[in-house]
């Protein structure tokens, strides 16, 4: 999934500031899963910004909406009738969510409340680790299911590097070295021999480093 | 000025903090009657959407009032209630209120004596804190329009 984390209350405050009502909305998605911007955050959040606001002397006007899914048009269609209501919309969605709301409603200015973080999964309750980062052209099932694009802070394709010790990364003791998971879980299938091969220079234009990118359907898209 | 009287909510956990009240009123304990207790079947249901809503509506003061760690009925509904009590703190320190308005307290059902005395200092720390910056805020906007 995608992973967010709420902006820091100072940044947000400032972006309604100049507002007397916003439109907030929260997704179902994503965000709901990683606690940053579902039903719950939108609540939790638009009750902080009125309790401030309140000790200010001004009364923020909050019309709290989560939608189905807030980078589908056909969902964010829904807020049709009450973005005209307000100053601004105040979104908690990735920033997909933000731009699909900004390019449906033009007239209207949209801030983010939270900062769109990576594509993770999650470890334990309350903890997402990076695990993915659309490079375009999966290797997983050459490296035994473990990301050496998203896992090794170098992005090695043929590591480990000598920054490696005893199954840590030299940027933290907190970071696993991606190889050596994947030498491990090499081991313990078996499939060891693999490792020997060399893997070749990885075509990063599948990646973000070929532009902007798509997915078009025909069968789905006509 | 008229005394302030502060309103505070305790959400208490109905095996012990709950019991401890009831405790506390079989002894013949005094403790303030500015404590409104609501009852939780667990602190761990306490979210922290009800504090702040709470505070929304006007509370001076919530505190949770849970098992002693390790003695939850529910294994660690306390824990997560102490995390949450804490991340709300932290909303309330962000959006320029005090986090002290709120607090985690633990007891046990027996603990008459600790959910009296719990409450009466709570409630004066409220007391020296002062009133609800909402209600400060309502009152000078009725005032205004009294002008």
């Amino acid at each position: 999934m995608i992973t967010a984390e709420q902006k820091p209350m100072e940044e947000i405050i400032a972006s309604v500031a100049p507002f007397n009502s916003i439109l907030l909305v929260g997704c179902n998605e994503c965000v709901t899963v990683c606690a940053a911007g579902g039903r719950k955050e939108v609540g939790l959040l638009a009750s902080a910004l009125q309790l401030h606001f309140f000790k200010q002397g001004k009364t923020l006007d909050i019309k709290e909406i989560t939608l189905e899914r807030q980078c589908d048009p056909e969902y964010v269609e829904e807020l049709v009738n009450s973005v005209d209501r307000v100053d601004a919309v105040l979104s908690m969605a990735c920033g997909c969510g933000v731009q699909t709301i900004a390019a449906r409603y033009k007239e209207k200015l949209v801030f983010p409340a939270v900062n769109t973080k990576f594509m993770g999964a999650s470890e334990r309750q309350g903890v997402w680790s990076e695990r993915c980062q659309g490079c375009g052209d999966c290797v997983l099932g050459i490296t035994g299911g473990v990301c050496p694009i998203a896992r090794c802070s170098k992005r090695l394709m043929n590591g480990p590097c000598g920054g490696s010790t005893r199954g840590k990364c030299e940027i933290s003791q907190d970071v696993d070295c991606a190889w050596q998971l994947i030498w491990d879980r090499m081991k313990a299938l078996g499939i060891e021999k693999r490792y020997e091969e060399v893997m070749e220079a990885k075509d990063w234009r599948t990646s973000r480093d070929g532009g902007p990118r798509k997915i078009v359907r025909e069968d789905l898209a006509s | 000025m008229e005394k302030f009287e502060p309103e505070i909510v305790a959400l208490c956990c109905h095996y012990c903090a709950y019991t401890a009240a009831d405790m506390a009123g079989s002894k013949r304990l005094c403790y303030p009657p500015n404590v409104k207790i609501i009852r939780v079947p667990c602190t761990g249901k306490v979210d922290a959407i009800h504090i702040m809503k709470a505070l929304q509506k006007g509370a001076d003061g919530v505190y949770v009032a849970g098992c002693l760690e390790g003695d939850c009925h529910f294994k660690n509904g306390n824990i997560r209630a102490k995390h949450r009590v804490k991340y709300v703190q932290k909303i309330l320190n962000d959006i320029g209120w005090s986090g002290e308005r709120v607090d985690m307290i633990t007891m046990s059902a027996g603990m008459g004596e600790r959910f009296a005395q719990t409450a009466a200092e709570f409630t004066e720390k409220i007391r020296q804190l002062g009133p609800n910056p909402i209600k400060l805020a309502v009152d000078q906007k009725s005032s205004a329009v009294g002008e």
